[in-house]
């Protein structure tokens, strides 16, 4: 039984450090200009 | 090149296609590396990317490029020399480097982004360039030490990207962009799935299987869980019906608070009394799914501004005289009898004294008449005006806060737009009260038969299921998908409450100058003697070398004709052009050109060889493509009413093409058409207008629904509720069908939703609710919701060809 708490206890930290992530990257403004980043990976940099 | 220069005929006649711009080349001149250029602007930018090693711009978009404007004068941007406008605009300055962000309107496709990002092997110079494709912006980090904030508007102007400084940029106090929803959403997000995660093991197994210990823990982590979702991502719950409830206005949002707190209490209760599970999974559902409804509706234009007035189009410094010389100033220090220096095309931000110089003022954003008006010394001109001429000096009669403009800009606040009840609140209103009734019922029920702690389940049951959630996702997923589908097709609507409006409209008001008629094209005609095929070559030629509209009609009117070479060109601006060529003299012009009075009152040029006067061009304006059917079609529906800023000129046309059912109106100034609009609405109907410039925007932010009919987004927008691409004009009567399927697709999915609260409500009248069938019940109802709305949007967005 206490496996299963300590397995609960996991999964929930392991969702909050995705909700943090996500709530990270939004502040980043990863998610405002959707069209630069997508485009940019895609010029060689001739340096 | 110089060889031919005096032979005629040498030109071939095949266009071709400018390298960097696309637009066709008028002559076979101007060629590098086999490439040919529409003009010097164009060839310049070419070989600045060619030398920079830049040329890969060329490789993502063929004629990508966009041709710069070649009436910036030198010193255009020379009042960011000034360092008080230069702190306005720039946002971080150490010892080493300064931070600015220009707002760049003809960023467009992936080659902008690449250029402008490696725009420091331009000028090594700028450090970091970054762009923000959605806003059109670019963030640059500059050595301040080595060039000014002055050139590096200049050079981002050299390769076609000259930025876009107005009055607003310097005013505007950064707006931010709110995330919270976003975060609240995530939160909601997170909890919901847990919770979910939580009472699984007790939803399959019933409760026997599930040990106690594990079964309470499971309890009141659940409980915690839910903590976040009550407090922090259903708080614009909160705050909206605390709104509603202060002005006594029983909005959507209180049932949703209604439900919110009583399935938290009653699971409360279930935890603490009775130690069972709760809803506290329903309760997070509802609100991660009212919030995803949320942000598909609000998800539309935030970086459109729907807001702008005149100070996005008013320069933000001008020059001024100081004892013998001119410097740059911001124009809010402008004050009376200041003597100001205005150039060509750029807007006069004062109400001024024309002291120096040949004035002829273009009024259209003020007052819609597109002719240029002449004024003499002496005269005053208002604030809006646009100078067309040559560069003129003016004395300032008022500050800017006082000008004639401000004024009239300012009167509007007066008038607001009172939130009228939406049709969607009041089905939701309605269904509110039924619920409410149904409670009431249901609970005297089973307390006459002696069974209030039933009655008590029931009635907090059913405030749990019968919650207007479905209905309001309804509401909110079909507005929000047809509020893309419109952006689509470059109609950008700025909230939902504008499709329920366009649905209760009765009138409708078009500005004429600029909406019904096109605002970048000119029909043409000659009227005169018969032209000789050598003159026709000259007069094309000559036309060539200018870039004016009138020039381009000219040049495309003779579309058959070559086009020689030729250096020997003066154009005087808002004047005319004269050329030598081939040992003639030509000479096309205004009237006032030719010093002759103008006595059609319409837009025409003169055309002389060799002081021979041959006849002049005339100019009309061009209506847009199946204006009338489209008028003719809104006929049978709609009560439609022209008001144009320009003088009778064009009566008999339009009354002969539209038929006697609309009226026209000529000569309105601004003041008239808020005028009429005000008494349309004294008389109980619901204006719909359109337009375009300035001189309307008072009159749309009056009306119900205000349109701008824009042919370029990047350019100037009057406040609205709607900004609509000129090239979507044809479509128009859509807008009015698409915005009457909406309102059925919500009432059909209305219907499908009541169907589930009544199966709903089937279980919750005889207390048999348990949190199980609340946990099905709940987000099946709202994935089939979302499901009906989009297909239904989509399917008849087919059918009207949207």
């Amino acid at each position: 039984m206490s496996v299963i708490i300590f397995l609960f206890v996991c999964s929930v930290l392991v969702a909050a450090g995705f909700l943090l992530a996500f709530i990270w990257s939004v502040k980043d403004g990863q998610y405002d200009d959707e069209f630069s980043s997508a485009n940019r990976v895609l010029y060689d940099d001739k340096k | 090149m110089l060889t031919n220069h005096n032979h005629l005929s040498v030109a071939k006649n095949i266009k071709q296609l400018c390298f960097h711009c696309g637009s066709q080349c008028i002559d076979d001149v101007i060629i590098i590396n086999e490439k040919h250029f529409c003009c010097n602007g164009c060839k310049t930018v070419y070989q600045i990317l060619n030398e920079n090693d830049l040329c890969a711009y060329y490789d993502f978009n063929e004629h990508a490029g966009i041709s710069p404007n070649t009436q910036v004068r030198k010193d255009k941007f020379a009042y960011l020399d000034n360092t008080e406008i230069e702190n306005k605009l720039i946002q971080f300055k150490d010892s080493k480097q300064t931070h600015v962000t220009f707002y760049l309107p003809q960023i467009h496709c992936s080659s902008c982004l690449y250029l402008l990002e490696n725009i420091t092997k331009i000028n090594q110079n700028i450090i970091t360039s970054k762009i923000n494709f959605s806003k059109r912006e670019i963030f640059i980090v500059f050595n301040h030490h080595a060039i000014s904030l002055r050139k590096v508007a200049e050079i981002l102007a050299s390769v076609g990207y000259e930025p876009l400084i107005s009055l607003n940029n310097a005013a505007q106090v950064k707006k931010k962009i709110s995330r919270a929803k976003i975060y609240k959403i995530g939160v909601a997000g997170f909890c919901f799935a847990n919770i979910m995660m939580l009472s699984f093991p007790e939803y399959l197994s019933g409760s026997t299987y599930v040990e106690p210990a594990l079964k309470n823990l499971f309890s009141y982590m659940s409980l915690l869980l839910s903590l976040p979702v009550l407090f922090y991502s259903a708080t614009e719950f909160y705050t909206s019906a605390w709104h509603g409830l202060k002005n006594k206005y029983l909005n959507i949002d209180i049932p949703v608070v209604l439900a919110i707190l009583i399935t938290f209490f009653r699971s409360l209760y279930h935890l603490f009394y009775l130690g069972e599970n709760g809803y506290f999974d329903s309760m997070s559902g509802l609100v991660f799914f009212m919030l995803i409804g949320r942000i598909a509706q609000d998800k539309t234009q935030q970086y459109l501004s729907f807001e702008r007035d005149f100070t996005s189009f008013f320069p933000i410094a001008v020059n001024k005289l100081f004892d013998k010389t001119f410097k740059p100033v911001p124009i809010e220090q402008l004050k009376e009898n200041d003597v100001i220096q205005i150039y060509a095309n750029e807007i006069i931000p004062v109400d001024a004294m024309l002291s120096k110089g040949n004035a002829s003022i273009d009024y259209s954003f003020v007052s819609g008449e597109s002719t240029p008006v002449a004024a003499n010394i002496g005269d005053i001109i208002y604030a809006g005006g646009k100078q067309t001429g040559e560069k003129i000096e003016l004395m300032v009669v008022k500050p800017m806060n006082q000008s004639y403009l401000t004024n009239l800009w300012n009167k509007q606040n007066a008038t607001n737009k009172e939130n009228k009840n939406t049709f969607v609140d009041t089905l939701s209103k309605n269904f509110t009260i039924l619920v409410f009734i149904i409670a009431g019922i249901a609970f005297l029920y089973w307390a006459m038969i002696g069974k209030v702690a039933v009655g008590l389940d029931v009635l907090t049951t059913v405030f749990i299921i019968a919650c207007p959630c479905t209905l309001l996702l309804a509401a909110t997923f079909t507005y929000g998908n047809m509020l893309r589908i419109f952006a689509k097709n470059k109609v950008y609507i700025r909230h939902y409450n504008v499709l329920e409006k366009i649905n209760e409209i009765d009138t409708i008001v078009y500005d004429k100058t600029g909406t019904l008629t096109q605002a970048a094209n000119v029909a043409i005609n000659f009227i005169g003697e018969e032209l000789s095929a050598k003159e026709k070559i000259l007069i094309k030629s000559t036309a060539a070398n200018s870039k004016h509209v009138y020039s381009k009609s000219i040049v495309q009117f003779f579309a058959e004709e070559n086009v020689v070479s030729n250096t020997n060109f003066k154009e005087t601006i808002g004047k005319g052009i004269e050329a030598w060529i081939d040992e003639h003299y030509i000479k096309i012009g205004s009237p006032a050109f030719f010093n002759k009075p103008n006595e059609l009152h319409k837009s025409i040029m003169y055309v002389a060889i060799d002081n021979k006067l041959l006849g002049y061009f005339i100019t009309s304006n061009v209506y847009r493509k199946g204006f009338s059917a489209i008028l003719k079609k809104l006929d049978n529906h709609y009560k439609q009413i022209i008001l144009s800023g320009d003088s009778i000129a064009e009566k008999d046309f339009l009354e002969k093409t539209l038929g006697k059912n609309i009226q026209i109106h000529f000569n309105q100034k601004p003041e008239d058409k808020l005028k009429f609009i005000q008494q349309l609405q004294q008389n109980k109907q619901q204006v719909l207008m359109i337009g375009d410039g300035l001189n309307d925007a008072i009159a749309l932010k009056e009306s119900d629904v205000g349109i701008a009919i824009t042919e370029n987004n990047n350019n100037f927008t009057p406040a609205c509720d709607i900004i609509l691409d000129a090239s979507f004009f044809e479509k128009f009567y859509q807008l009015f069908l698409f915005s009457k399927e909406g309102k059925k697709i919500i009432k059909l999915s209305f219907s499908f939703s009541f169907i589930y609260n009544v199966i709903g409500l089937y279980f919750a009248l005889q207390g048999l609710l348990s949190p199980l069938i609340a946990a099905i019940l709940m987000p099946s109802s709202t994935i089939s919701i979302i499901a009906i709305t989009f297909g239904l949007t989509q399917w008849s967005a087919r059918k009207l060809k949207l």
